[in-house]
């Protein structure tokens, strides 16, 4: 296989202003890190030691095989929000005796591992990754239920407007982890703390429970409650405890005699579980690139309006930076070809440009390949959209991005999106966004994400509304439009940061550009626990 | 002697195990005669079977069974064509029946005559003997049975040494200087002495606290000629056992060599004397006195070869064939100076007790060219059934105390882990102002008591926590089900860094690390951080920087033990689990074996008082006794030794509860 050669120079200004931009932004998720990592504060972290409980991040890291590598999903949830950055639950890809799984662990010292928007939607989102990767789920349960901040604490009338969801939607966490069971998916509950009402049903729901003596605690009404609805005057040991439930009611399966020994045994648990991945293991070299990986640091610069040749980031991601392009005469603001990353083979769709028709139809071609042989495709985004203007649409490019997204949407070998500068409009769509039952998204701290750049967004609305003073005749505010569509150009950019995404769970987390081939290789091997199988099923092609 | 065969040797075989038999492998391979070996059940696998060019399993587990039975032994002579036997030490080499019977069956008997050995075996009859030849002897009583010993005693004075006639090896040896003692000692003696030789004749002899032990190699063919081959100092004892070696002796000057090896020389020729032996002597001063003859190889043999320049297995091989020595005293010289150290199976910090258990780790430190002769490897076991003897390691060099350095540092630089041994007690005793003065005497260890256990310093023991963290990540990493090829550790968010516990002469030790993006490490150990950088991590070894210094060390995890060899010499410590299993607490009153062995004798019942200090039971293990005794005063609640009983080390035997 070719090996690619990189032009990128590293002696540059543009490079070293590149690379600063990007330290500078990598330091500022530190900070962010930091934050998330002491949970609910020193003090509740205190508190909790003093209670001989263990943070979160300890109970995970000693549940995880040593060593072994652990991707936690949407680490920055609920930035800029009225919650706690990180949202209170830590989710993530780890390894337990060998066997990959999906482990969620409800962190005591936020809000006592309260449910809020934030940490419920990463919640639905790791049952999903177990789902569709046919991963098993572990489940370090401690929860107070729900969190009732952040509605209508301003301007209770004002939150009544913006809330667009109800209590009746809610509940699909308990269909979702029955369902893995039914999929053969065993599911895995260590309960630390008190799990009271719809929290009880999390271990209701598993398949295995293991309870911490005179630790957990589940009840689907505690003492207030029972006393109120029967008045009887319950003690909190027999109406729930770790001893009653193992031994009287068998809701538990495991009585631990401490946290420590409760993680033991979650291990035990999973390995017997005989886990078999279904897809392939690596088949080919795992040699590192050719190229440094720290070198990603200096590619993208902040104002993305810089272009740069997405096969740099290729070269420093792929298995000895070899790479086979497909079609590479044709189509040219489309990359596409063959690579694997830590052995897996894998197709690679790369934007240089915007999508025209050909690129387009190049894309679809492609998908199609990598199904025909059972191929994951890596999707690198940096795509501002579909070309626009009358030459184009008359040349079809609506048809011919149609054909992409038609691939793209019925294509059923593993998706996995990284969005290393722009994704903007039916680009992200056609390079599998979020929406696209894409099995893993990872974005650059470079990364922006709308329906069209901040921009273009401000001089589109200006345009039109322009254009709607002119329809009724009234003279057009040229101050007011400029402090609108500055205000909106701000709003637009603030909406449109990589940060702002990443913290509302519309990806999987925002990653270091250095771990780009580390995160690609784990998700693949993630992806592995199910069958890897393409399809020859495709909606009518519009031709 | 008229029908001792002669001529060539075709096919020797050796009947003896471990260091020696290879050790006449060797030779003999190099003079081009086939070897047999014979071994034991539990030397199976031992190197010496493999170097032989054909091996004969004598089907037992015991000596007795196996290298002490005289039948067994020739048919496997028969059986294999041998046409010579060499004996090594110890076994049969000093049993002169075998002798004859080797020769009765037309083989070539690679030792004196049996005449000589059983005129020697009985030390009573030698000393009579060598008081004939005018060799001077220390004051002695044989112990009939009835006799009263402490009259037996009184005359000779104290303190005395009673010795078993038929001993050697030290067994059956105790030092008495007090006449309340006397009678624990010769029971003790007559055991151990009826145990190892058949046969519990005791005599008691005039014990000289410091003297020096120094003894003569003699040599002597089947036509006459006899020379000495100087002499060895072998003064460093414990337990009547050898444990440093060397020729010369600092103590022995030309004109003293002179006497004392004309005095050899005329025990020899008292005897007939014709193959390799040795004249055992306790000096003192200039004045010097008989102790024994050995009329076999010595372990010891290879200092006298090493100033020589001869190989004495050859010489006796030679000797066996007829060939005259062709040599006489005038030729021989003695050049530089030869130090061996025995490395042992024992632990100098619980009295030298034998310390059977598995060699998991040695690797002789060769790069100076030491002479190491053993019969071990990594993976030996070190039984119950025979001599704890490790290796015998030999330097030379120009003078003493170069030999004594050089020794010192070669030994600190050998692996040998997962036994308990002796490897640091004679590093300190070579380090000892008083040897390297050449101030050895036979209570030298009493007198200068060199350190036991090497201090490690906390530097070397952190270097050898952070090999083993960072051997065991590589080696977890290399194993993993899944994921193996992604970094170490991998996060992409701030998580707790990986830990290990361990344990370290009592105190836990935990040791946390973080992989760094440049395949390097950061590390800390307690409250002291490391930067680490990998420059190889290999099988069993890696090269590591640690904050700025290079560190190579050898390592192997056994079980969850870790043995760690680096520039400081060896480290052991243990890795605790990950997650403890709960288990028992400590038996507290509870006596347990200090090693595997024999219950030989109890003294006390359930229920029983018992004094401090008051003897409970006898455990027999190494062919050594060891008196369990009370170190509380207190009542045996439980007694679950008994006679005849095979422990473990660590096997509960007795229950004291305290007295209110």
């Amino acid at each position: 296989m070719p090996v690619l050669d990189s032009t990128l120079d590293t002696r540059s200004e543009a490079y070293k202003e590149n690379r600063d931009g990007m330290l500078k932004m990598l330091a500022a998720l530190d900070e962010l890190h930091e934050e998330v990592a002491m949970g609910g504060g020193e003090e509740a972290m205190a508190r909790l030691r003093s209670r001989d409980k263990m943070p979160i991040r300890e109970r995970i890291a000693l549940v995880l095989d040593q060593d072994s590598p652990f991707l936690e999903i949407s680490p920055l949830a609920a930035w800029r929000s009225n919650f706690n950055v990180g949202s209170g639950f830590v989710v993530g890809l780890g390894v337990i005796e060998g066997t990959e799984c999906l482990i969620l662990g409800h962190d005591p010292s936020v809000r006592a591992g309260a449910f809020n928007q934030f940490n419920a939607k990463k919640l639905m989102r790791g049952l999903e990754i177990a789902r569709v990767n046919r991963l098993p789920y572990v489940q370090f349960v401690e929860s107070a239920g729900a969190d009732l901040r952040g509605q209508g604490n301003d301007d209770p009338e004002a939150a009544i407007r913006r809330e667009g969801g109800h209590f009746a939607e809610s509940g699909r966490l308990f269909y979702e982890i029955t369902e893995l069971s039914k999929m053969r998916i065993p599911t895995i509950s260590v309960v630390f703390g008190a799990s009271t009402a719809g929290g009880a049903y999390q271990p209701g729901m598993s398949d295995y429970n293991i309870f911490i003596k005179n630790q957990s605690k589940v009840f689907l009404g505690g003492v207030a409650l029972t006393k109120m609805a029967t008045g009887e005057d319950a003690d909190e040991e027999s109406l729930g405890g770790a001893d009653m439930h193992t031994r009287t009611s068998g809701l538990g399966d495991y009585l631990a005699e401490d946290e420590l020994d409760g993680i033991r045994i979650c291990r035990e648990v999973v390995s017997h579980l005989n886990w078999r991945k279904q897809g392939p293991g690596p088949s080919l070299p795992i040699d590192e690139p050719l190229y440094d990986q720290e070198e990603l640091l200096g590619l993208v610069n902040e104002d993305l309006r810089v272009p740069f040749d997405i096969r740099d980031v290729i070269a420093r991601t792929v298995d000895g930076s070899r790479f086979e392009e497909f079609k590479p005469l044709y189509g040219l603001t489309l990359v596409t070809g063959w690579a694997s990353i830590h052995g897996y083979p894998i197709g690679i769709i790369g934007n240089n440009g915007p999508l025209m028709s050909e690129s387009s139809e190049k894309a679809a071609q492609f998908i199609q390949l990598c199904n025909q042989i059972d191929v994951p495709i890596l999707f690198l985004h940096n795509i501002t959209g579909y070309i626009v203007g009358t030459d184009f649409e008359q040349g079809g490019i609506t048809k011919n991005g149609s054909k992409m997204i038609n691939a793209v949407a019925n294509s059923t070998v593993p998706h996995i999106s990284i969005i290393v500068g722009a994704s903007y409009g039916a680009g992200n769509y056609g390079m599998s966004g979020r929406a696209y039952g894409t099995r893993f998204t990872y974005i650059w701290p470079t990364a922006k994400i709308a329906v069209m750049g901040p921009k273009q967004m401000a001089g589109v609305m200006s345009i039109v509304q322009r254009a709607a003073a002119e329809r009724r005749g009234i003279e057009f505010d040229e101050e007011a439009d400029a402090k609108r569509a500055g205000i909106a150009e701000h709003w637009a950019e603030e909406r449109s940061k990589g940060l702002f995404a990443t913290s509302r769970v519309s990806d999987d987390g925002m990653i270091d550009p250095r771990d780009t081939r580390t995160v690609i290789a784990i998700s693949l091997s993630i992806c592995h626990n199910q069958d890897v199988a393409g399809t020859k099923e495709f909606g009518t092609w519009r031709m | 002697m008229a029908d001792v065969k002669v001529g060539p040797i075709s096919r020797l075989l050796i009947a003896n195990r471990g260091e020696i038999a290879r050790r006449i492998i060797r030779t003999a391979h190099e003079m081009g005669i086939a070897t047999v070996a014979i071994y034991a059940d539990g030397d199976a696998n031992a190197p010496f079977v493999r170097e032989a060019d054909s091996a004969v399993a004598l089907s037992g587990v015991s000596s007795a069974e196996t290298y002490l039975d005289v039948d067994k032994v020739l048919a496997a002579c028969k059986s294999t064509g041998a046409d010579a036997v060499h004996p090594g030490y110890g076994f049969l080499s000093e049993n002169a029946a075998f002798a004859q019977a080797v020769m009765d069956a037309g083989m070539r008997w690679v030792g004196p005559s049996p005449e000589a050995i059983s005129a020697m075996g009985d030390k009573l009859s030698a000393k009579r003997l060598m008081q004939e030849a005018e060799v001077p002897t220390l004051p002695a009583q044989e112990l009939a049975a009835g006799a009263d010993v402490a009259a037996a005693a009184r005359e000779i004075g104290y303190p005395v040494l009673v010795k078993a006639s038929a001993g050697g090896g030290g067994r059956g040896m105790r030092v008495v200087e007090d006449e309340a003692d006397l009678a624990d000692a010769v029971d003790g003696a007559r055991r151990e002495a009826g145990a190892a030789f058949g046969d519990d004749t005791l005599f008691l002899e005039r014990w000289l606290t410091s003297s020096r032990h120094v003894e003569i190699q003699i040599l002597g063919d089947q036509h006459g000629n006899l020379v000495h081959l100087f002499e060895r100092e072998c003064s460093i004892q414990r337990r009547h056992q050898k444990i440093i070696e060397e020729a010369p002796s600092p103590a022995v000057d030309d004109e003293l060599r002179a006497q004392m090896g004309a005095a050899a020389l005329s025990a020899a020729r008292k005897l007939g004397y014709a193959s390799a032996g040795t004249v055992e002597f306790l000096l003192d001063g200039r004045e010097f006195w008989f102790l024994e003859v050995n009329t076999r190889l010595q372990v010891e043999h290879p200092v006298t070869e090493e100033i020589t320049g001869l190989d004495l297995v050859r010489e006796q091989l030679r000797i066996a064939e007829g060939e005259a020595l062709g040599y006489g005293q005038d030729d021989l010289s003695i050049d530089g100076h030869a130090i061996e150290a025995r490395l042992y199976a024992e632990d100098p910090g619980n009295d030298f007790l034998p310390a059977p258990g598995t060699v998991i780790a040695w690797r002789p430190d060769t790069a100076t060219n030491a002479r190491f002769d053993s019969g071990i490897e990594a993976g030996s076991e070190i039984g119950l059934q025979f001599d704890p003897m490790i290796a015998k390691v030999i330097v030379k060099a120009q003078s003493r105390q170069e030999a004594a350095r050089r020794l010192a540092r070669v030994l600190e630089n050998t692996r040998l882990q997962g036994i308990t041994n002796n490897r640091d007690f004679l590093v300190a005793a070579l380090r000892e102002p008083a040897f390297i003065q050449g101030d050895t005497t036979t209570d030298f260890i009493e007198r200068v008591d060199p350190g036991r256990k090497r201090e490690i310093s906390t530097e070397a023991l952190h270097h050898a926590l952070i090999a083993a963290v960072i051997h065991a990540q590589a080696q977890r990493r290399a194993g993993a089900r899944v994921l193996g090829s992604i970094a170490s550790g991998w996060r992409n968010s701030i998580m707790p860094p990986q830990m290990t516990a361990f344990k370290h002469g009592g105190e836990e030790i935990t040791v946390t690390y973080r992989a760094r993006r440049n395949g390097g490490f950061d590390v800390s150990v307690g409250d002291t951080d490391y930067a680490v950088s990998v420059f190889a991590d290999g099988a069993d070894d890696t090269d590591l920087e640690i904050n700025g210094r290079r560190v190579s060390q050898s390592l192997t995890a056994d079980v969850d033990r870790w043995l760690v060899h680096g520039a400081g010499g060896d480290i052991e410590f243990e890795e605790l689990p990950r997650f403890p299993v709960a288990g028992g607490a400590e038996f507290a009153g509870g006596l347990v074996a200090p090693m595997p062995g024999n219950v030989t004798a109890t003294h006390v019942a359930e229920g029983d008082r018992v004094e401090e200090g008051q003897l409970l039971l006898i455990l027999e293990a190494m062919k050594m006794e060891h008196r369990i005794t009370a170190p509380i005063a207190g009542t045996v609640s439980q007694m679950r030794a008994a006679v005849g009983d095979q422990v473990d080390n660590g096997e509960l035997l007795v229950v004291l509860e305290e007295e209110a």
